[in-house]
C-alpha cells in the first residue's frame, strides 16, 4: 500500500449548492495513506454530500475533488483505486449477495474468485445466496464492506459505517478500519458520534453546516476543546473557593461540598488547601465529555438545534 | 468552474474494447439475477400465448357473426391479427419491465454502486440497452413464432395463412422487432424519469393517450399525426401487408419508432451524464 503519509483524497474549495441552500462552503481537506482520518459533523452538516462529492455522484458547483491525484470519473478501474460505503443502502433488494458483488467484480474485470475472498472476509459467505432485502442492517452494512473492499483499494470512504449496529457489529468495524490503516490505506469516515471517532480516528476533519471547522490530530482536538476541570469535595468550600478565585482560577459552587474549578490544576488546588490547613475529601481533574466539546464546537453550526432545555438535557448525559 | 473546466479536458466516455465487455457483462449478470425480471418475461410469454389462442379461437367461432369488413381484413392481412391479440398484452408487460429495469437502480439505490464501478456513467446505459433489447428480441422473436403457430392453423378454414406468404415471415420477425424496440423505448423513458410510477405513466402517455389525441383530431392532419406517433409507426411492422390506409410501408414505420427511440436514448444519456446521482 500508499506510504503513510502521502495524501490520498484532496478536496480544494469544494461548494455544492441544492437550490439556494449551501450543502458544503469552500471546503478544501486532504486525506493521508495509513491513518483513518474521522469527518465528523452533526447531521446535516455535510457529511454525505462532500463524500458524494469526492466520488463523481454529484458534481460540485465550484472547487474539486482528486483521489491519488485524478477526478473519480477519470480513475479506469475505480473499484480499485476506492472502495466507498455510502450511508443509503445500494443492494437491489431481490439481488443476492454473491450476485450483487459479482456484478460489481465484473466491472472491473475481477475474477469471480475475488467474490468469495471478500465474501470471507466480512463474514457472510454462508448467506450470499440469499436476497439481501433480507440481511438484517449488520449483515447489509458487512455487505456493503464486501462491495467497498472488492478492488483491494488504497482508499477507503465509508458514510457512517456503525449506523445502527449492535456493539459486535461496531467493535468489528473499528478494528477493520485501524487494521485497513494500518495496512497503509487511507480510510475516510464519516461519523456524528464524537465518541466514536475518538476512539477510531487518527485524525479528525469537523465541519458543521458545510464548513471546515477543525481539522488536526484527534489528541489535539480534544486537548484543544476539552476545558480541563477538577471537581473538588472540602467541607470548608465557600473558603477553598474563594483561595481558588484569587489564584486566577474560576469555581462553580451551589454553597454544598462541591466546587468544580476550571483554569486551576489539581496540583495547584491541593497545594493551596494544604497551605490553610482545608480538609479535602476529593480532588479528581475531569476531562469532561468529548461529546460535550464537540458539541460545543458546532454548536454555532448544528441545523436544526432542538430547544434550549432539551439540549442542556442531552449534553449533560 | 474549475470542476467543469477539468473534466471537460478529459476524454470523453469509452466504450471500447474489453472495456465495455465487462460493463455489458455485468448488466447481463444484474438482469438475470433479479427474479421479478425473469417471472416478469415468462409471465408475458404465457400470456402472449394464451391470449393470440383466446382470440384466435373466438374469431374462429364466431366468424359468420363478425361483421363483413372486419372479416375482408382478416382474409386480407390474417397475420398482423394473429400476431395483434398477443402483442396487445405483452407489449404492457414489455413497457412495465423496460421502464423499471432502470428505475428500480434508483429506487434501491443500486445505481450508486453502478456508478461508483462505471463512472462514466454512459457505458451503463448503453450497456443496460443492449442486453434488455437483445433479451427482449430474442424472446419476443420466440413469442411471436409461437403465436403465428398456434395462430394460423386455427383460423386456416377461414383465413388460410402460410409463413412463405408475401410479407409474413417479416412481419412475425417484426414482432420481435416490435416488442425489442417497445422495450428501448420504456427503458429510456424510464432512465429520463428515474421513478417507476412516473416512467410507466409517461410510457402510456406517450404511447397510447397521444393515439387517442391523435382521434379526435380530423382529416388529413389527425391522419398524419397518427401515422408518426411511436407505436402506431412502430407496429406496422408486425403487418403482412401495407394497407390502403397506412401512410408508411412496415420499414419507414419501424424507422419512425427507432428515431422516437433515439432521440429519447440520446435525452436519458445527457441527464445522465449531467445529473447528481
Amino acid at each position: 500500500m500508499t506510504r503513510p503519509g502521502v495524501p490520498m483524497i484532496e478536496a480544494r474549495h469544494l461548494t455544492k449548492r441544492y437550490g439556494d441552500k449551501t450543502a458544503v462552503h469552500d471546503l478544501s481537506f486532504s486525506v493521508e495513506a495509513g491513518r483513518v482520518t474521522g469527518f465528523l459533523g452533526p447531521n446535516g452538516a455535510g457529511k454525505s454530500t462532500t463524500m458524494r462529492l469526492l466520488l463523481g455522484l454529484d458534481r460540485p458547483d465550484s472547487g474539486e475533488a482528486t483521489i491519488g491525484g485524478r477526478h473519480y470519473p477519470d480513475l479506469p478501474r475505480p473499484l480499485g483505486v476506492v472502495g466507498a460505503l455510502l450511508e443509503a443502502r445500494a443492494v437491489h433488494p431481490d439481488r443476492s449477495a454473491y450476485h450483487h458483488l459479482l456484478y460489481l467484480v465484473q466491472t472491473q474485470g475481477l475474477g469471480r474468485r475475488r467474490v468469495d475472498e471478500v465474501l470471507d472476509l466480512v463474514g457472510v459467505r454462508q448467506v450470499a445466496g440469499r436476497r439481501a432485502g433480507g440481511f438484517s442492517l449488520g449483515m447489509g452494512q458487512r455487505l456493503g464492506i464486501a462491495a467497498a473492499l472488492l478492488g483491494d483499494p488504497p482508499v477507503l470512504v465509508l458514510d457512517e459505517p456503525v449506523n445502527g449496529l449492535d456493539p459486535e457489529g461496531v467493535l468489528w468495524i473499528r478494528n477493520l478500519m485501524k487494521q485497513l490503516a494500518a495496512e497503509g490505506r487511507a480510510v475516510f469516515v464519516s461519523s456524528h458520534l464524537m465518541n466514536e471517532m475518538a476512539v477510531t480516528a487518527d485524525h479528525l476533519i469537523v465541519i458543521g453546516r458545510g464548513r471546515l471547522i477543525a481539522n488536526c490530530s484527534t489528541s489535539e482536538f480534544i486537548a484543544r476543546s476539552t476545558p480541563r476541570t477538577v471537581l473538588v469535595h472540602s467541607p470548608d468550600a465557600g473558603r477553598l473557593a474563594d483561595l481558588v478565585v484569587t489564584e486566577g482560577g474560576t469555581v462553580s459552587h451551589d454553597g454544598s461540598e462541591a466546587l468544580t474549578v476550571t483554569n486551576l490544576n489539581a496540583a495547584r488546588i491541593g497545594e493551596l488547601a494544604a497551605a490553610e490547613g482545608l480538609v479535602l475529601h476529593q480532588l479528581t481533574p475531569h476531562h469532561g465529555s468529548l461529546e460535550q466539546a464537540f458539541m460545543d464546537l458546532t454548536h454555532d453550526s448544528v441545523e436544526y438545534a432542538s430547544a434550549p432545555a432539551r439540549h442542556t438535557e442531552g449534553a449533560n448525559r | 468552474m474549475t470542476a467543469t473546466t477539468a473534466r471537460s479536458t478529459a476524454p470523453v466516455a469509452t466504450l471500447r474494447g474489453a472495456g465495455f465487455g465487462r460493463v455489458l457483462l455485468a448488466e447481463w449478470t444484474k438482469i438475470r439475477s433479479v427474479r421479478s425480471t425473469i417471472w416478469s418475461l415468462i409471465a408475458l410469454v404465457v400470456l402472449d400465448l394464451t391470449f393470440t389462442a383466446l382470440f384466435t379461437l373466438l374469431n374462429e367461432t364466431q366468424w359468420d357473426n363478425n361483421d363483413p369488413q372486419f372479416r375482408a381484413r382478416f382474409v386480407a392481412d390474417p397475420t398482423s391479427l394473429i400476431l395483434g391479440g398477443g402483442l396487445q398484452l405483452g407489449q404492457l408487460a414489455i413497457c412495465v419491465l423496460g421502464v423499471m429495469v432502470i428505475t428500480a437502480e434508483y429506487s434501491t439505490g443500486t445505481i450508486r454502486a453502478s456508478l461508483l464501478a462505471v463512472p462514466r456513467r454512459l457505458p451503463v446505459l448503453a450497456a443496460k440497452s443492449i442486453v434488455f433489447g437483445l433479451l427482449v428480441l430474442a424472446l419476443g422473436t420466440g413469442v411471436s413464432f409461437a403465436s403465428f403457430f398456434i395462430g394460423a392453423p386455427i383460423l386456416h378454414s377461414k383465413a388460410p395463412v402460410a409463413l412463405g406468404d408475401p410479407g409474413v415471415l417479416r412481419a412475425v420477425l417484426g414482432g420481435g422487432l416490435y416488442l425489442a424496440m417497445l422495450g428501448l423505448f420504456a427503458l429510456a423513458v424510464g432512465a429520463i424519469i428515474r421513478h417507476t410510477a412516473g416512467g410507466i405513466t409517461a410510457v402510456v402517455a406517450l404511447a397510447f393517450v397521444l393515439s387517442i389525441v391523435s382521434q379526435l383530431l380530423s382529416g388529413s392532419l389527425g391522419k398524419h399525426m397518427r401515422a408518426y406517433l411511436p407505436i402506431q409507426a412502430g407496429g406496422l411492422i408486425t403487418h403482412a401487408q401495407q394497407s390502403q390506409n397506412d401512410l408508411l410501408t412496415p420499414w419507414q414505420g419501424y424507422a419512425v419508432f427507432a428515431a422516437w427511440t433515439l432521440l429519447l436514448l440520446l435525452i436519458a444519456a445527457i441527464l445522465l451524464r449531467r445529473r447528481d446521482t
